[in-house]
């Protein structure tokens, strides 16, 4: 027997079983992406044109890499955050919506992945 | 009971299309495209790794006529989903729910997301000495 009350139970729980988490995880990350990508802009435009050397230079400072891989964590979890969405709404075939779904999971997770792999080989070894 | 054949949300059938419910679609689709960049933008850290001649080709297709088509489609797309998202973003903080306000609102993302675009390809092309 549980001591837990049934309030316990379902405080926090939507009709979705997970509560805001999705939503509210979808709005912090929206909120880290604006000064993100205006820098990210603002630095590809003044790279425009530029050598592999200097655009390396530039992946290789230890704050622009830091920098880099907090926008491709925020990015790809945005990604997949706003693609779960739009794919369950319009995805009206179940096994079809839970394998697309899945299928943007993992390849967020893999491209992230890539991404930091990539930044920190650059970083590291130019 | 049928539950099979039931109608399911978003509706999109049975509304009459408005220039706010046009922008939300717009939201999704500029929100896939730019999910669809981002492969783009994975491949463009791999051409750092190494001296390889990946980057100078990437380089060349971007400064192609193809290239920049693109591109400028990709920028508008970051620049109105960052836009839009920020109005969603006041919307969450119960700001500018009525139909004027959002209606205003939808203009002012229009405007300003074209601004940004334009504003950011002046500073580029500039750069590159007007080319």
């Amino acid at each position: 027997m549980s001591l837990r009350t049934d309030l316990a139970k379902v405080r926090g729980l939507g009709s979705a079983k997970e509560g805001s988490a999705h939503w509210w995880s979808q709005r912090v990350t929206a909120v880290a992406l604006v000064p993100l990508i205006f820098w990210f802009v603002a630095s590809i435009i003044s790279l425009v044109g530029a050598q592999q050397a200097v655009v390396q230079a530039w992946v290789a400072t230890p704050w622009v890499s830091v920098l880099l891989i907090l926008l491709c964590i925020a990015m790809f979890h945005h990604l997949q955050l706003g693609m779960q969405v739009i794919l369950e709404d319009y995805i009206h075939v179940e096994w079809l919506k839970i394998a697309s779904v899945m299928i943007i999971k993992f390849l967020a997770v893999a491209l992230l992945l890539a991404s930091i792999f990539a930044i920190l080989k650059v970083a590291f070894l130019g | 009971m049928t539950t099979g054949q039931r109608p399911l949300s978003p509706h999109l059938q049975i509304y009459k299309p408005e220039f706010t419910s046009a922008l939300s679609i717009f939201h999704r689709i500029t929100g896939t495209g730019l999910a669809l960049g981002t492969l783009l933008l994975v491949y463009w850290f791999f051409t750092l790794v190494g001296t390889g001649d990946a980057f100078v080709k990437m380089q060349i297709f971007w400064a192609s006529g193809f290239g920049r088509v693109i591109l400028f489609a990709w920028s508008y797309a970051l620049f109105y989903h960052l836009c839009n998202g920020v109005r969603h973003l006041f919307w969450d903080v119960g700001i500018g729910f009525d139909v004027a306000a959002a209606r205003r609102s939808a203009t002012a993302v229009v405007l300003l997301s074209l601004l940004m675009t334009f504003g950011a390809w002046a500073w580029g092309l500039s750069l590159l000495g007007g080319s």
